[in-house]
């Protein structure tokens, strides 16, 4: 005897209960707090700031707590808690000349001003286990000197002095706002970068690479990739001037790539760019790909099919938040609709004698 | 969530006024669809928020909701999203059809036939009707611009063709007062015929694609078909193991491993309703 099934209130309730348990894990082993997911699981925080759009490695860690260490439903968390916050205003452009670098290298050029600084960097780390750190290990202290202040020039200017670079497109309109507006296409390149800062690590990955290997293949070299924390200015019109509130770590790529010349343009190095929140040097240098090949049209190149290039496939599967929300929805109760492609397989089944071959083979 | 640190029904004013504009904007241009700057809301993309948006933006103190998902009051996600607004809002809620003057639902539409005041607010995960004939927005916006329908009718006329019958089952296209083809959402074609004409505001929110589209009450609704193929209004055809209702869109159930299976109302308050005024079908204990 079928009763129509009740208590969904319950049910949800209890697997509410049951997930806090199983994110506490085993009472016996510690908890972790949030500091030490902020200062010892920074590049997860710095990901989940950045593809949350909200510049708080707190929260973030608080919010990678709370997921269990899923990153996207840290970033969701994030996100969904970003959307509340109301919006005082915009600050100014920052800076990155003026970057306290912790990381700066070029892979154009083996010396120039500035110098070439690794920073903490597994690049060159060999990528064995090491067990010093599950017997509990404690770091020494790395050495450390002073180092001289000033703005560290960005390396596409002097390829720029000698006209051998597209002169990076100067605007003052204010960019639209992807958070505020929806995204509508065709979109112009402030609003494409929007969307590719808060992209999926991921999937940002994946498309720079089908870049370079051949869909939509622009030669990129990273000019240059800098790491570091740069003050955030924010005019308070009650003062008349711009005072900074505060520092941003972010990281920026600029690609240097190849370009022949096409109708409108003379052949000279064209540019990517890739601007993120944090440490995250894999997404930067993944952006700076994908926005060049974004930039198809403007350069006047020819449209050859690849993913990379078209703006739309782009900017409508990039954002995570909304990929997994769509995917994950499938698990819903698609009974309705599922009943209804029921009768219409069994009538045009039925039609096509298919049911009638059925009930002879029983 | 400590539900005082929230606005209203969790929406601040300003994104409700912008909400708002743009379901003024869908009612003025019934079934055009009107981009608005969805927010992320702390339920999933695909999971109901651009229903829940709209229905945040449409809810005083003095309503009363209901919310439905496959037709029943008491799915997970109906619980969930009926658990946000009384935590959020603190609005009465109900599962009576006729007492609810806010409907929030995921592919069904109340068999008991809505009456003037009532809002209905469908959750919509792809609003565009052409998407899947033409997966690019730039290029469906045109279509509906210049009312270039015709790829929709090729591809119905295909089916015939094919299969000797339009096999789209539910999500059923319509045209809007002779302009816009519409989307109705995954709803069953079953309930296709109740769009038009209806007493009820009816409210359209796809928070995902950041689109919201609305029929007013009274506006005529047609699904697309041919003369000589003319649409139909489908459902198993049987009756409702529980109340008997022969007039109610079905789930089917399976009860054994043996094959065994009924069919029962998918709208389960109007079902229940039916079993108190003393309807009984064959499997009725």
């Amino acid at each position: 005897m079928y009763v129509a099934v009740k208590g969904g209130e319950r049910a949800i309730e209890n697997a509410h209960s049951w997930l806090a348990e199983e994110r506490r894990g085993d009472r016996d082993v510690a908890e972790l707090s949030v500091a030490q997911i902020r200062e010892q699981l920074s590049l997860a925080v710095n990901r989940v700031m950045a593809e949350g759009s909200l510049y708080d490695p707190d929260l973030a860690a608080l919010a990678i707590k709370q997921a269990r260490g899923d990153l996207i439903e840290a970033i969701f968390l994030i996100r969904a808690y970003r959307t509340t916050l109301p919006r005082f205003g915009v600050s100014e452009p920052v800076d990155t000349g003026a970057m306290a670098c912790d990381r700066r290298i070029s892979a154009t050029f083996k010396d120039l001003p500035g110098g070439q600084v690794l920073g903490p960097t597994f690049d060159y780390t060999h990528r064995l286990l090491d067990f010093k750190l599950a017997a509990d290990g404690e770091v020494p202290e790395a050495p450390s000197q002073p180092t001289e202040p000033g703005d560290v020039p960005h390396v596409t200017d002097f390829l720029n002095r000698e006209g051998l670079i597209e002169e990076a497109p100067h605007d003052d309109t204010p960019p639209p706002d992807l958070t505020r507006e929806p995204l509508e296409m065709p979109a112009e390149r402030a609003l494409r970068l929007q969307a590719l800062t808060r992209s999926d690590e991921g999937f940002t990955l994946g498309l720079a690479y089908s870049t370079q290997r051949g869909y939509a293949r622009n030669h990129a070299f990273v000019g240059e990739l800098r790491i570091g924390s740069v003050p955030v200015e924010m005019d308070i019109p009650e003062l008349g001037f711009a005072v900074e509130i505060g520092e941003v770590v972010l990281t920026e790529c600029e690609t240097i790539n190849q370009f022949k010349g096409s109708k409108t343009e003379p052949p000279q190095f064209t540019r990517g760019y890739g601007l993120v929140f944090g440490q995250t040097e894999r997404k930067a240098i993944s952006m700076a790909l994908v926005d060049r090949a974004l930039r198809w049209e403007e350069l006047g190149e020819d449209f050859e099919g690849a993913p990379a290039q078209d703006a739309e496939f782009v900017l409508y599967h990039a954002d995570n938040i909304q990929a997994t929300g769509f995917l994950e929805h499938i698990k819903l109760p698609h009974y309705v609709d599922f009943q209804s492609e029921l009768e219409l397989v069994r009538k045009l089944r039925h039609e096509a004698g298919a049911d009638q071959v059925q009930e002879a083979a029983e | 969530m400590t539900d005082q640190s929230y606005n209203f029904a969790y929406l601040d004013e300003q994104t409700k006024r912008m909400i708002r504009r743009a379901i003024l904007k869908g009612l003025a241009i019934p079934g055009y669809q009107v981009p608005f700057a969805s927010r992320e809301m702390p339920m999933p993309y695909g999971w109901g928020t651009g229903g829940v948006q709209v229905s945040a933006a449409v809810l005083t103190p003095e309503d009363c909701f209901k919310v439905i998902d496959q037709g029943a009051d008491d799915t997970t996600n109906a619980v969930s999203i009926r658990t946000f607004f009384e935590r959020t809002a603190r609005v009465e809620t109900t599962t009576a059809t006729a007492e609810a003057s806010v409907i929030q639902t995921r592919h069904r539409i109340p068999e008991e036939p809505l009456s003037k005041g009532q809002i209905v607010v469908y959750q919509v995960p792809i609003p565009e009707p052409l998407r899947f004939l033409e997966p690019r927005e730039s290029e469906t916006r045109k279509m509906h611009s210049l009312e270039e329908y015709g790829l929709m009718h090729v591809k119905l006329y295909e089916d015939i063709s094919r299969h000797g019958h339009i096999a789209t089952s539910y999500a059923y296209p319509v045209r809007v007062e002779g302009r816009y083809v519409m989307d109705p959402s995954p709803i069953p074609k079953f309930d296709n015929p109740k769009l038009g004409d209806m007493a009820a505001i009816q409210l359209f929110g796809a928070g995902r694609e950041q689109r919201i589209y609305a029929l007013p009450p009274y506006t005529q609704v047609v699904s697309l078909d041919f003369e000589d193929h003319p649409f139909e209004a489908s459902k198993a055809a049987h009756c409702c193991g529980l109340c008997g209702a022969q007039d109610s869109y079905l789930d089917e159930v399976i009860i054994d491993d043996a094959g065994g299976r009924m069919f029962v109302c998918s709208d389960t308050d109007y079902c229940e309703a039916r079993r108190a005024a003393g309807h009984k079908g064959k499997d009725a204990a």
